[in-house]
């Protein structure tokens, strides 16, 4: 029987490569996008396993939000890349720190 | 009156100093020196009518000072028989010089400045000698110092003069430490620094004790010795007297006026002010005595070999405030203030007759580049010569009935050595012996100036200065003054010439104050010994502002004949060997030099007296600034308050911005570390 243990597991692992996808890549930022999608993805999961495993709707209704955000987010990010990619000509991690102080 | 006296000094340095560019320099030297000559006019009223006796000792009160507690100071004027002399000292060379600036100064840029610090100075003087209560007079005192200090250092773009006004600020000041911690013990002991009342509550402390520095002394003796400490910084007595011959970079009129006539005696004249305090302590007074000797024969030792004019005269200063000093400190304070007054006046007139001859010689000091001048300016010659005379003391004795007959110094100088011989004091005795061979000296230095000034063959042609004048390639510049010659042989004389150059007398400004001091040296002893040193009259004219001792008076009057003649057989011995060394055979000097070099040099560099303070003092506060700059200041309070702080937060910063890489995925890191903090603390609490 898969209880709530084995869904929560999913999610953290789900959770953990998304966090490494945003620190040990070095390729470039869609793989950061994705990587952030991953970790939306495994709080959805959390939500939906406890909503199962408490009965409570609510659960579900803010993983639907959270889908919802993140397709925005998506759709933004994308946008901004393909602005940054027409201004820098690149969009490689390791050549955006314009930020450093 | 009184307040004229005093106060037009004032506005007169007011006007001139603050508004000469105004009024221009002819106004502001007129209105300086006329305050001053209206000042004399008043004063002397005053002293002729104390020496008559129908003025008697008064107070004006002029406006309320501090009042604080038990202290209790006000400005106010003390006129008596005392202030009296010290106000025709003070006005009357203070106009003449005044008056002898306007010729001795009449090519310098700044004029109104220096009659306006002239005037101040004699404001700050008069303050000092009218003062009825120890603060008044240290005002004045600090007061004559600044004045002091600013004349000295007039020429400010001469490194001379400004070390030298430096060094005599300095030197003074440690004699003010001495004055100040005296008037705090004064308030300490009495509850009061009235004048008056200390006086008169000074006897019955006699024999107490106090507390200082962790011993039990003498009350009176620890007093009289701190104000005496500050007297001796004022009157370049030994040990503080080094800034005294450097004070000589100031123009010549104001060694007149300051550093020999007025300023320096402020000294003696304090010591005779609180004289019924200083007779409460025999240790005192001992010391005074000791002190005053000291310098009188180390002063006249000092002044038999120097070459500089100025220098001479300057040493021969601090000898005669030798003198003056140990009179005071045997009990003889009438003969301390009449060799006071006498030699204000030919002292006055020796330096400004110098100031003549350095004119004369444009601008040269240096008397190994004199000579001949006898015939060349013939006033300032008698002038002073007659300065020589009186300072030298030459005079009849009074035998069988006969008056005696005089020069001024004659007078006081042979009271004073009577005295000594007859106070039966402490070191009255050994007094009298120095008192007798500085007598020998200063007719021998004395003597020697006016023979190497005066006489002998013309040897103006080696001089740089008078070089000048001839090619005029410089056209005047009293910044020359004392330009130096220390390449030239010591005691051997430069060639003889006169290299074409004719000295020319000087105006009539200057001759006259000349003439009007002459007559002071003459007169002043003749006229006026009875009232200060008679036993009959002096105590009606003292009348108890000094502690004049009538015992003493006689006493000193009743000394054997041979002690009344030795002052004048020691300057008749002095002039002899002045005049056989430098007219008779001049080529004496540099034998004598040859053969006692050790001595020659130990004299002409003064008793090596900066040398050793240079070691013992100017050294030591220098290394132990410089460490304190280096290592203390720099070092450790730098270090780590103002430049550590500085520094650590520069660090920090540098540390910062080290965290800020610009890459995205490390910031967002350092958020992901921070919620997990924060969860983790939320959820271990």
């Amino acid at each position: 029987m898969i209880g709530l243990g084995h869904y929560l597991a999913v999610g953290a692992i789900l959770f953990v490569l998304g966090v490494f996808g945003i620190f040990l890549n070095r390729k470039n930022v869609i793989v950061i996008l994705m990587a952030i999608e991953l970790i939306l993805l495994s709080v959805n999961i959390n939500l939906v396993a406890f909503s199962a495993f408490l009965g409570d709707m609510v659960g579900q209704v803010f993983a639907m939000f959270v889908l919802t955000v993140a397709a925005a987010e998506a759709a933004i990010g994308l946008a901004i890349l393909v602005i940054y990619f027409r201004g820098r000509g690149t969009i490689a991690v390791d050549d955006i720190n314009q930020m450093k102080g | 009156m009184i307040q004229a006296i005093v106060f037009l000094p004032l506005l007169a340095a007011i006007v001139a100093g603050l508004g000469n560019r105004m009024i221009g320099n002819f106004a502001a030297k007129l209105v300086t020196t006329g305050a001053l000559f209206v000042a004399m006019a008043l004063s002397w009223p005053i002293f002729l009518g104390f020496l008559a006796g129908t003025e008697t000792s008064q107070l004006h009160p002029v406006a309320e000072w501090i009042s604080s507690g038990a202290l209790q100071v006000e400005w106010a004027l003390r006129v008596d028989a005392l202030t009296a002399v010290m106000l025709v000292v003070v006005t009357s060379v203070s106009a003449l010089v005044h008056l002898y600036s306007w010729g001795y100064m009449a090519e310098d840029d700044s004029q109104p400045r220096f009659f306006a610090y002239l005037s101040l100075f004699t404001f700050a003087m008069l303050m000092l000698v009218t003062a009825d209560n120890l603060v008044q007079m240290f005002f004045g005192w600090e007061g004559v110092g600044l004045a002091s200090y600013l004349l000295i250092g007039f020429w400010y773009h001469k490194p001379s003069a400004n070390a030298a006004a430096l060094k005599a600020f300095i030197v003074n000041r440690i004699g003010d430490f001495g004055f100040s911690l005296g008037i705090f013990a004064t308030f300490l002991v009495f509850g009061t620094i009235s004048i008056p009342a200390i006086l008169a509550a000074a006897p019955g402390m006699a024999g107490a004790t106090i507390g200082f520095l962790g011993m039990r002394v003498d009350t009176m003796t620890l007093i009289c010795i701190l104000l005496f400490i500050g007297a001796c910084g004022k009157s370049a007595q030994l040990g503080l007297h080094t800034w005294l011959p450097d004070a000589m970079e100031g123009p010549t009129p104001v060694s007149a006026l300051i550093h020999a006539a007025t300023m320096v005696t402020a000294g003696v004249f304090m010591v005779c002010r609180l004289s019924p305090m200083f007779e409460t302590s025999p240790t005192a007074t001992a010391v005074v005595t000791i002190v005053g000797a000291a310098t009188a024969i180390f002063a006249a030792t000092v002044g038999t070999v120097q070459n500089d004019i100025k220098r001479v005269i300057a040493y021969s200063t601090c000898s005669q405030l030798g003198y003056m000093f140990f009179a005071a400190g045997v009990g003889a304070y009438g003969a301390a203030m009449f060799h006071l007054f006498t030699h204000a006046a030919f002292k006055a007139l020796l330096f400004l007759g110098a100031g003549s001859v350095i004119h004369a010689m444009h601008h040269e000091q240096d008397m190994r580049f004199y000579g001949a001048l006898r015939k060349e300016i013939p006033w300032t010659f008698w002038a002073m010569t007659i300065g020589t005379l009186a300072i030298t003391g030459v005079g009849i004795v009074q035998v069988a009935g006969l008056p005696s007959l005089g020069f001024a110094g004659f007078f006081s100088k042979d009271a004073i050595i009577e005295s000594a011989y007859a106070s039966g004091r402490a070191f009255g005795g050994f007094a009298f012996f120095i008192g007798v061979l500085a007598a020998l000296l200063t007719s021998f230095y004395s003597w020697r100036l006016v023979f190497l000034t005066f006489f002998g063959k013309a040897r103006w042609a080696a001089s740089e200065h008078v070089q000048h004048a001839l090619h005029g390639d410089a056209h005047d510049h009293p910044d020359a003054e004392d330009a130096g010659h220390d390449t030239a042989p010591h005691e051997a004389m430069p060639e003889t010439g006169t290299g074409g150059y004719h000295p020319h007398e000087s105006p009539w400004t200057i001759l006259v104050p000349l003439a009007l001091l002459s007559l002071g040296a003459v007169l002043a002893g003749q006229l006026f010994h009875e009232a200060f040193i008679g036993a009959e009259r002096a105590p009606h004219f003292w009348a108890g502002t000094v502690a004049f001792s009538e015992h003493l008076a006689h006493a000193s009057h009743a000394v054997p004949l041979w002690v009344k003649l030795s002052a004048s057989a020691a300057m008749l011995t002095g002039f002899l060997i002045a005049f056989s060394a430098y007219i008779r055979n001049p080529a004496f000097p540099a034998a004598f030099v040859g053969q006692f070099e050790i001595l020659y040099r130990f004299l002409l560099n003064k008793w090596y007296f900066d040398e050793l303070y240079d070691v013992l003092f100017v050294r030591p506060s220098l290394w132990l600034g410089r460490l304190l700059w280096k290592r203390g200041d720099e070092g450790t309070i730098d270090r780590f308050g103002p430049d550590g702080a500085a520094a650590a937060v520069f660090a920090g910063t540098r540390l910062a911005a080290r965290v800020q890489t610009g890459y995205l995925y490390t910031y967002a890191l350092v958020m992901l570390l921070g919620v997990a903090a924060a969860m983790t603390w939320v959820m271990a609490r």
